[in-house]
Formats: C-alpha cells, structure tokens, sequence
C-alpha cells in the first residue's frame, strides 16, 4: 500500500492541516516509509487467530449512572471548561458565524 | 402488504420508498461517557463536564445504563443482540463537536435485526400487519448545540448536549407511503416509552428523525435516495416525504437526476432543501476508538434486561381486546400512550376491589367512561390525564357505586361533574346530595303508573304496535324519578305493566 501526493493533499485537507507544495512532497516518501514498515506485519501467518484488542485480558469498564460522582469527569464546572477559550460571551463558546 | 399510496406523475404512477434513523435520547441522569448531567433546560455550559468538553487526557467510561437501556429497546422489538459490539470514531469537524469526532458504532452496533408492527389504519391506507425492518441500533454521542441568531458575526455553542447518549434505530427501507412512516415514528415512540429508554419528547429534541426518501416506477429498482436531516415531528415526517417523493417525481419527469444529498427540511413551508455541504462531508474515515475496549455482554445482563421489560404496547392491546373484552378501537387508544394505559389499570384495579366484581366485568364500563366521560371532561379545560383532578382511584369510587347499582349511569355523570368541580369524593356527593338510585319496587311502579296515565295516548299506540315508545317511557319514568330508578327495575316494571 502506498499514498500518492493527491491522497496526502486530501488527507491533509480533512485533517484541517494546511501544508504547501514543498510540505506535500517532503510528506508522500514519509508516509510511504510507514506504510511499508507497518506493512511488514502482513508477513505474518496468523490465519485461525482471533483478532485481538490488547495483549493481556482486559475488560471494559462500565460506570454507574450518577451525576458528577467523581469532579474530575462531572459537571458544573463552566468556568474551566471556558477557561481557555478564545471568545466566551454569556456563558457560551463565541465561535465564527457558522450557519447552514 | 401492499401499499396503494402512488403519486400522480404527468407520465405515470410512482411509489415511494421510505426509511427513517432514528436519533432516541437514552433517558439517563448521566452522560455516556461522563458523569455531567443531561437534564434539559440548563444554563449554557454548565452540564459539560472536562470529558465532553474533549479536554487533553480526558478518558470516556461508558455508562452502564445506557448500555442496559438500549439493549432493553433492543429486545422490546425482537431484534438480535450483539454479545459483542465495539465503538469507532466518526472524524468531522464542526463547531458543535469538540473532540473531532463523534463516538459511534459503525461497525458491530450493540443491537443487530429486528422489527416492529405499525398499527393498521384503513382510513389511512395502512394494511392490518405492516411490519417494518430494524437493521440496527447503535449507541453514539450527541453533539452540542449551535445559537446563529444572538450577535451579528458569532456564533454561540453550549455544549450541555456534548456527550448525551443517543440511540441510533434505523430502519429498512420498508414503508410505502408518509402515513405509514408517520405510524411508524408513532409506534416506536409508543415502545421506548413503554420501556422508559427514551421518554419520546420530540419538542425538546429527545426523538429525531433522518427521513431517507426515494421514488421509483412500482415493483422496480430502488431509486436514488435523499436524506432529509433532523426532523423533529410526526407531522414532518410525512410533510417532508409528501414534499421530497413530489420534488423527485417532477425532477425525473423533466428529466433530471435525483442526488443523493443531504436536506433540511423547513418547518415553516413544509418543503425540503438542499444543504450547502462540501464534497469531503461524507469521508468520516471511521476506526475503532483506542480509548474504548470492545463491549462485552453476559447471558446474565441480558437476561435480567429482558425480565425488566414491561408488557408492551401490541401485547397490551390482545389482552384488552382477548381478557377485557374491550373494542379494537378503545384497546388501541388505551394502549397507545403508556400513561394512558397505566391510568387504566390502575382504575380497573381499584374498581374492581371496591365494587367485589372482577375485573373483566369492569372493563368495559371503566374504559368508556375513561374514554369519553373523563377525557371528555378533561379536554373541555384542556387539562392533561397526568394532571386529572381525578385519580384513579377517585373514578375507581364513582364506578364501584355504578357496578353495585347504588347511582345509574346517567347520575354518575352529574357526580363526575360535581367531582371535578368540588374535589370531593363521589361517595360523599351521593351522599350529601340523596343520589342513591331508588330500587324500591313500589316506587317505581308508582313513578310508572304515573307517566302510563298521563300518557294514555302513548300508551294506546304502543299497544297497536309502535313498540319503539318503550324508550319513551322509560325515559319519562326516569325523569320523573329525577334520575334516580333502578333502570332495570324500571324496564322491569314497564314491561309488566305494557304487557
């Protein structure tokens, strides 16, 4: 697998990075080099192996359905959730006029 | 099976093929990945915790209810659930999304095939048993909300909606016509409010639709669809299918395409238009989430999710129709809101133990009067059941005395009257105001001989014939009786003394 300039310039586009001419090319052999690294792994006969999503056993974790039990993953915290924000007003985010 | 809903084109008939994903808010305290609350009506902001505000380092837990909830939803339409299900990453950008990313599950939804049956309606055009496919339903995110119109050149973003955990319901592109995707959006509502997994406010914007529309030539190939996004009514749905399945048929019939985009519909005209979206839109480059291992259900989870489940709506409906006896039509509206419902048989319950009788023999009195005394009663000011002045058990005492023969039918309205304006108990009034129903015989008769003397004429015809005078007079006999005779002691007494 390999990408090409047009693949990269698209990538870089939905990834919201701009990057000129120059950047593009520099960009194309680099990832090229990492597809190919990464392609190694297809060498590997692992045909009858479950795929698997981590190499010890490991479950997920569920929490309960209560509100700001921890502070650190709760609510009510408005002032440092805004805190870095460019242009708060009234309590919201002030954003660039986006309207469809 | 078949719809015959067609539109008229110049060059022919054309049906419509319809289906709708469903955006159902999982009715929960806490977010699906955080604890921030989900209550509606907040102060901007103020629900947003530092994981749905997609703050560096922050780590999403799924919240266990939600997971319990949808899979309930899953088993209240039969639909197959997936011992295995995964999150992946939906990549767009937009200012109402801060993580980059919607976390979805595009991949192994948590519940896989199933189905619901819409309700038939022959005025509508929709055939008894109308089953429409579910494909799936899978747990995602909500974003937050956008605000265009308070300052000249920003917009605003409150992010309480950030994170809220949503159902995805899609179906198969099963319905044929807007009454049948109105009948549908009705149902499923019906059941997730039965099950409690969402509470189907769609003003609020618990319950959304995405409408998928097509047109073809019937029986043939599937055309190109539209989506019209985010509709948020029954009423719109089936205006939007009315407006988009017209729009197709013209565009092909002055030889256009249909493309297949995205829409948005305007309440305001009731038409559909087109979204000003960019090429890339739809490149979403999805991938599982590396935050969120796969999720993994027992036999034992599921097991206690499907004892949880309440009698549904269809299920209901039998019993009223096969135990209680009552009409198709009185068992369908009983059952199609759960409150409703639940109002029902709380009456039928408490009537029953007050009156000694069971509860199949009061079925029918109780439905009725429900349906049209007290709806009656409570649509005049315009009050909600959940807000009656009413109880149940209030009516269940009103009826009990109308099973035991203590006040007639016609009485029981005026005490519901008396009810609703005092606040008092139905036995109190009977009570106070001497409205016990007279079954003694001789009272009667007296009543009777009265009205067949003052009525000699009457009485002449109807022994030459004209027997449909025996409501007449039992009617005067009523009357002159204030309400108050025992109106099978009255037939009773009529019939012996006409005959």
């Amino acid at each position: 697998m390999s990408v090409d300039k047009e693949t990269v310039a698209r990538i870089a586009n939905l990834a919201r990075i701009r990057m000129d001419d120059a950047a593009l090319d520099r960009m194309v052999p680099e990832l090229n080099n990492i597809l190919a690294w990464v392609e190694q792994l297809g060498e590997v006969d692992c045909s009858g192996v479950e795929p698997m999503t981590a190499v010890i056993p490991n479950t997920l974790r569920l929490r309960d359905d209560v509100v700001n039990a921890d502070p650190l993953t709760g609510g009510g915290v408005r002032d440092a959730v805004l805190a870095n924000a460019p242009a708060p007003e009234h309590g919201f985010f002030g954003v660039p006029k986006v309207i469809e | 099976m078949v719809s015959s809903y067609r539109i008229q084109g110049a060059t022919g008939e054309w049906e419509v093929v319809i289906g709708l994903e469903v955006h159902a808010q999982i009715t929960t305290q806490a977010k699906l990945f955080s604890g921030a609350a989900t209550a509606f009506g907040a102060e901007p902001n103020t629900q947003v915790s530092l994981v749905d505000a997609a703050m560096p380092g922050m780590l999403p837990v799924p919240n266990a209810e939600c997971i319990r909830q949808a899979v309930r939803t899953g088993l209240a339409i039969d639909a197959a659930i997936n011992r295995w299900s995964r999150f992946d990453r939906k990549n767009y950008f937009y200012a109402d999304l801060p993580q980059g990313y919607q976390i979805s599950q595009l991949y192994h939804p948590l519940v896989g095939e199933g189905s619901l049956t819409i309700d038939a309606d022959e005025k509508a055009g929709i055939p008894a048993d109308k089953v429409i496919g579910i494909e799936r339903i899978h747990v995602e995110q909500d974003a937050g909300k956008l605000m265009h119109d308070q300052h000249p050149t920003m917009s605003y973003v409150d992010l309480n909606r950030s994170g809220v955990a949503l159902m995805e319901i899609v179906s198969r592109p099963d319905m044929r016509s807007p009454a049948e995707a109105g009948a549908y959006v009705r149902k499923l509502r019906a059941i997730l409010r039965y099950v409690g997994s969402c509470d189907g406010n769609m003003e609020e914007g618990s319950m959304r639709a995405d409408v998928n529309v097509s047109v073809r030539r019937p029986g043939e190939e599937f055309g190109t669809r539209t989506e019209t996004k985010n509709v948020n009514s029954v009423r719109f749905v089936m205006q939007a299918i009315e407006h988009e399945a017209r729009r197709q048929v013209d565009l092909i019939e002055d030889g256009g395409t249909v493309v297949q985009e995205t829409r948005l519909f305007d309440p305001g005209t009731g038409t559909t238009r087109a979204m000003r979206s960019k090429e890339d839109a739809h490149d979403y480059r999805y991938f599982p989430d590396p935050d969120l291992l796969p999720l993994e259900l027992d036999e034992a989870f599921i097991a206690e999710c499907r004892a949880s489940l309440p009698e549904l709506p269809d299920a209901k409906r039998r019993r009223y129709e096969g135990e209680l006896g009552l009409s198709a039509y009185n068992a369908g509206v009983l059952t199609a809101e759960v409150e409703t419902a639940g109002w029902f048989e709380e009456l039928l319950a408490a009537s029953a133990a007050k009156a000694g009788k069971p509860e199949a023999e009061l079925a029918k009195p109780a439905a009725n009067w429900l349906l049209s005394e007290l709806f009656g009663a409570l649509n005049k000011t315009g009050t909600a059941l959940a807000d009656s002045p009413v109880t149940p058990a209030a009516g269940a005492e009103l009826l009990a005395l109308v099973a035991k023969g203590t006040i007639s039918g016609s009485i029981a309205k005026q005490v519901l009257e008396k009810m609703l304006a005092s606040g008092d108990g139905a036995e109190a009034i009977v009570e106070r105001e001497g409205l016990m129903q007279t079954s003694d015989t001789s009272a009667i008769e007296a009543a009777v001989d009265q009205v067949l003397a003052a009525n000699a004429d009457k009485v002449a015809e109807f022994k030459a014939g004209k027997e449909a005078l025996f409501g007449f007079f039992v009617g005067q006999t009523m009357k002159a009786m204030q309400g108050k005779g025992n109106p099978q002691l009255v037939n009773q007494v009529l019939r012996q003394k006409l005959g």
